[in-house]
C-alpha cells in the first residue's frame, strides 16, 4: 500500500521511542504536524534530529511508540510504501545517473509514463533553477547545485511530507543564505509540508513556522520562533537561542512575574520563567546584544575585558567577572583589554531556578 | 661584462618549474617508486613470455608455424580449448550469481571477520587438499553418496568424481571464496545512503538492485568475472585428480603439460601456452571492454 494521497491534514507522532542497546535516542516524542507547515528540528548534535527523521522515512525502525498520517498508521511501513520525500545530509545523489536521471527516479519507480516523467522533471528543474544542468553527472556540480538536485528529486514525486537533513550544513555562508530562501519559496509554492533538520538557530528561526527543540532524544520545547525566541521556556533552550550570558545568583525579590537577582553584588532584573523564592539560587540569561558596557552604576557587574572585536556598528568583547563567570558584552566604544567594564542589562533579561 | 641591468627576471622564470611541468605529465617522486616493480615484472614475466613466444616459432620440426598448425589440425588438442572454456566459463558465472546474493548479505552482517577468515582458509589450504578432500567426500564410498543412500534418495551411487562434475566441484570450491572476497569488497563499497535514498523515492528491493546497485557495480563484477576465470582457465591439479583427464576435462594446461614433460617438445609447449593466453585475453578483453558501457568512478553520493 502505498500512501498516493498528498492531501491529508496532520502527521502525528505518538511516544516514538527509539533505542540503540542501552542509548535511548529518542524518548517518547510527541509531535503534530499540520498541513503545509514548516517545522524546523533544533538541536546540539547527537541530540536525535536525524534518527526521528529516519523514523518518519521508515529508514530506522521505532522501538515504541507510533506514526500517523491522519488515520493511517504508517511506522510499520517500509520506507517505499510511505512515499515521504527525503533530502539526505549528504544529497546521496546517485553518481550514475544524471540531473535529469537523478530527478526522474521516483517517477520511474512508480511507472509514470515518459511523457509525464519529462514534463515533471522539467518543472522541477525549473523550480529549483538548473536549466542547462540537465545532462551533467552529479560529480560535475557544485556543492549548491547538488543540493538542489536532491530537492528537486525528493519533492518531484509531491510526497505528502518532505523531510529535510541538514542540507544547508556542507554550504559557504553566502550560498548558505541563498538556498535558504529558495528552500522556502519551494515550499511555499509547492504548498508541500516540510520537516527540516537543523543545528543551526538562524535558520530554524528563519525558515520554520514552528521550532521543536530536542535535547538528548527529549522534545524540551515547541513553538513559534517568536515564542522560542523571546520566552524559551528552559535554560537549555535559552542556551540555543543565543543566551550566552549565564551568571549564577540568588533571588531578591520576585512579583508579578518579573524577579530580581544577585549576581556577585550587581543586579539584573528580568522576566522570571519559573517560581522563584527569595534567596533562592538561579539563573540570569542575557544576550550579548543586551548586555552593555556602561558608566559605573550601583547595580552594574564589574568585569576584567579579555577581548575586544570590532563588528562595524560596534563593539563586541569578552570579559570575565571576579568569581570567573565568562561574558560576552557589547559596547559602542573601544575598550582595552585588561581594563575594567561595568555591565548591565535593562530589557530582555530572563530569569530562570537554578541549582545551589 | 654587459651593460644593460635587468631587474625584472626573463619570462621564463615566471609559470610551473620543471618539477611541476614533469609532475603534470605524471612524473614525480611517486613514479620512481614503480620502477623496482617495472624491472621485477620485466624480469619475470615480460622476459620469459617473449621467450617462449620466440621458442614456440621454433618447432622441432617443420616451418616455423607447424606447432600451431599440428594444434589445430588435430582435435585431440584443438578440443582442449572448447573443453576448458566449458568448466571455466560456467564455474566462474556460477560463482559470480552466488557471491552476489551472499555479499548483499554478509554486508550486513556483524561477523564479517570470523566469515571472511573461514572462507579464506580453502584458498590457503590449496587446490591439490581440496581435490583429495572432495575425492573422498564425493566418491562412491563416500559421505555424499552414503548420507544419499541411507536417505533412500538414491540407490546406486552417483558418479561424481573422475568426471565433469568432480573438476566443477572442486573449481567451484576453490574459486569460490576470491570471488566472494572481491565482490563483498566491491557492494561494501557502495554508499549505503545510495539505496535508502531510492526507497524513500519508492524503489522496491529488485528496483534499487537493479538501478542503483547493478549499475554501479557493473565494473567491480567484471574485473572479478576477468580475475576469477583467468584462475579456473589455469585448471590443472583437478582436472588431473579429479576429472578425466584423457577425456572431458582434458583441458588444455594437460596439453602444455603432456607436450613439454612427455614429450619433451618445449617448443610445441609454449606454442599451447600462447593458445592459451591469447583465448584467456580475448575473453578478458571482452568483458573489460563492456566496462566501458557502464559508470565509472566514485560509488558514492556524498556532495563534492
Ligand atoms: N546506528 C546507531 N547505533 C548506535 N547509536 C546511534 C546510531 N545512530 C545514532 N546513534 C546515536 O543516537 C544519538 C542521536 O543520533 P543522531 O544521528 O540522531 O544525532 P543528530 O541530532 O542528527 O546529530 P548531528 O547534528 O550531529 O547530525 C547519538 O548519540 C548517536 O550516537
Ligand atoms: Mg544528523
Amino acid at each position: 500500500m502505498t500512501i498516493a494521497l498528498s492531501k491529508f491534514d496532520e502527521v502525528r507522532l505518538d511516544r516514538v521511542s527509539r533505542d540503540f542497546g542501552a542509548l535511548n535516542a529518542l524518548r517518547e516524542v510527541n509531535l503534530t504536524i499540520k498541513r503545509r507547515e514548516f517545522i524546523a528540528l533544533l538541536g546540539p548534535s547527537g541530540c536525535g534530529k536525524s534518527t526521528t527523521l529516519n523514523c518518519i522515512a521508515g529508514l530506522l525502525p521505532v522501538t515504541g511508540g507510533a506514526i500517523w498520517l491522519d488515520k493511517h498508521r504508517v511506522d510499520t511501513l517500509k520506507p517505499e510504501e510511505r512515499g515521504f520525500g527525503m533530502v539526505f545530509q549528504n544529497y546521496a545523489l546517485f553518481p550514475h545517473l544524471n540531473v535529469r536521471q537523478n530527478i526522474g527516479f521516483g517517477l520511474k519507480m512508480r511507472g509514470t509514463p515518459r511523457a509525464e516523467i519529462d514534463r515533471k522533471v522539467n518543472e522541477a528543474i525549473g523550480l529549483v533553477r538548473l536549466q542547462g544542468q540537465e545532462n551533467k553527472l552529479p560529480g560535475q556540480l557544485s556543492g549548491g547545485q547538488q543540493q538542489r538536485v536532491a530537492i528537486a528529486r525528493a519533492i518531484v514525486i509531491e510526497p505528502p511530507l518532505v523531510l529535510m537533513d541538514e542540507p544547508l550544513s556542507n554550504l559557504d555562508a553566502k550560498l548558505r543564505l541563498e538556498m535558504r530562501a529558495e528552500i522556502r519559496r519551494i515550499h511555499n509554492e509547492l504548498g508541500a509540508t516540510t520537516i527540516y533538520v537543523t543545528h543551526d538557530q538562524d535558520e530554524a528561526l528563519s525558515l520554520a513556522d514552528r521550532i521543536v527543540v530536542l535535547k538528548d532524544g527529549i522534545v524540551r520545547q515547541v513553538g513559534t520562533p517568536k515564542e522560542l525566541y523571546e520566552a524559551p521556556a528552559h535554560l537549555d533552550v535559552a542556551d540555543f537561542m543565543g543566551f550566552r550570558n549565564r551568571l549564577k545568583g540568588k533571588v531578591v525579590s520576585h512579583e508579578n512575574g518579573h524577579a530580581v537577582i544577585d549576581v556577585e553584588g550587581a543586579r539584573f532584573k528580568g522576566v522570571a520563567r519559573d517560581a522563584l523564592a527569595p534567596g533562592a539560587a538561579a539563573v540570569v540569561a542575557v544576550r550579548p546584544d543586551d548586555m552593555v558596557a556602561s558608566d559605573e552604576g550601583p547595580h552594574a557587574l564589574k568585569a576584567v575585558v579579555d577581548t575586544i572585536e570590532y563588528r562595524g556598528r560596534e563593539f563586541v568583547g569578552t570579559a570575565h567577572s571576579a568569581q570567573g563567570s565568562d561574558l560576552v558584552f557589547r559596547s559602542d566604544h573601544t575598550v582595552e583589554p585588561g581594563s575594567t567594564v561595568h555591565l548591565t542589562a535593562d530589557e530582555r533579561v530572563l530569569i530562570f531556578p537554578g541549582q545551589n | 661584462m654587459t651593460a644593460s641591468v635587468t631587474t625584472t627576471p626573463a619570462r621564463d622564470a615566471y609559470g610551473p618549474n620543471l618539477r611541476q611541468r614533469l609532475a603534470a605529465r605524471g612524473l614525480d617522486a611517486v613514479t620512481l617508486l614503480a620502477v623496482p616493480a617495472a624491472l621485477f615484472s620485466l624480469a619475470l614475466f615480460v622476459y620469459p613470455f617473449a621467450f617462449g613466444l620466440v621458442l614456440s616459432f621454433e618447432p622441432k620440426a617443420g616451418g616455423w608455424l607447424s606447432n600451431y598448425q599440428r594444434f589445430f589440425a588435430d582435435p585431440f588438442l584443438y578440443e582442449t580449448i572448447g573443453k576448458t572454456l566449458w568448466l571455466s566459463l560456467p564455474v566462474t558465472l556460477l560463482n559470480l550469481f552466488l557471491a552476489v546474493p551472499i555479499a548483499f548479505r554478509v554486508r550486513l552482517m556483524r561477523n564479517q571477520r570470523l566469515l571472511t577468515a573461514i572462507l579464506v582458509l580453502p584458498i590457503t589450504l590449496g587446490t591439490v587438499l581440496v581435490a583429495e578432500g572432495l575425492l573422498n567426500y564425493l566418491g562412491p564410498q563416500g559421505w555424499f553418496n552414503r548420507t544419499l543412500m541411507t536417505f533412500g534418495l538414491i540407490s546406486q551411487p552417483l558418479k561424481l568424481v573422475h568426471n565433469y562434475w568432480g573438476v566443477f566441484a572442486s573449481l567451484l570450491i576453490t574459486g569460490f571464496p576470491f570471488t566472494f572476497l572481491l565482490t563483498l569488497s566491491y557492494v561494501t563499497g557502495i554508499d549505503p545512503a545510495l539505496e535508502q535514498a531510492a526507497a524513500t523515492l519508492g524503489a522496491n528491493a529488485w528496483q534499487r538492485f537493479r538501478h542503483v546497485y547493478l549499475p554501479l557495480l557493473m565494473p567491480g563484477f567484471a574485473i572479478t568475472f576477468c580475475l576469477s576465470f583467468v584462475q579456473a582457465f589455469s585448471v590443472f591439479p583437478s582436472a588431473v585428480l579429479l576429472g578425466a583427464p584423457a577425456g572431458p576435462t582434458r583441458v588444455i594446461s594437460i596439453a602444455a603439460y603432456q607436450a613439454a614433460f612427455e614429450e619433451y617438445d618445449y617448443s610445441m609447449a609454449s606454442a599451447v601456452a600462447m593458445i592459451m593466453g591469447v583465448v584467456q585475453l580475448a575473453i578478458v578483453v571482452a568483458v573489460l571492454a563492456s566496462r566501458g558501457l557502464f559508470y565509472r568512478g566514485p560509488a558514492s553520493g556524498a556532495k563534492g
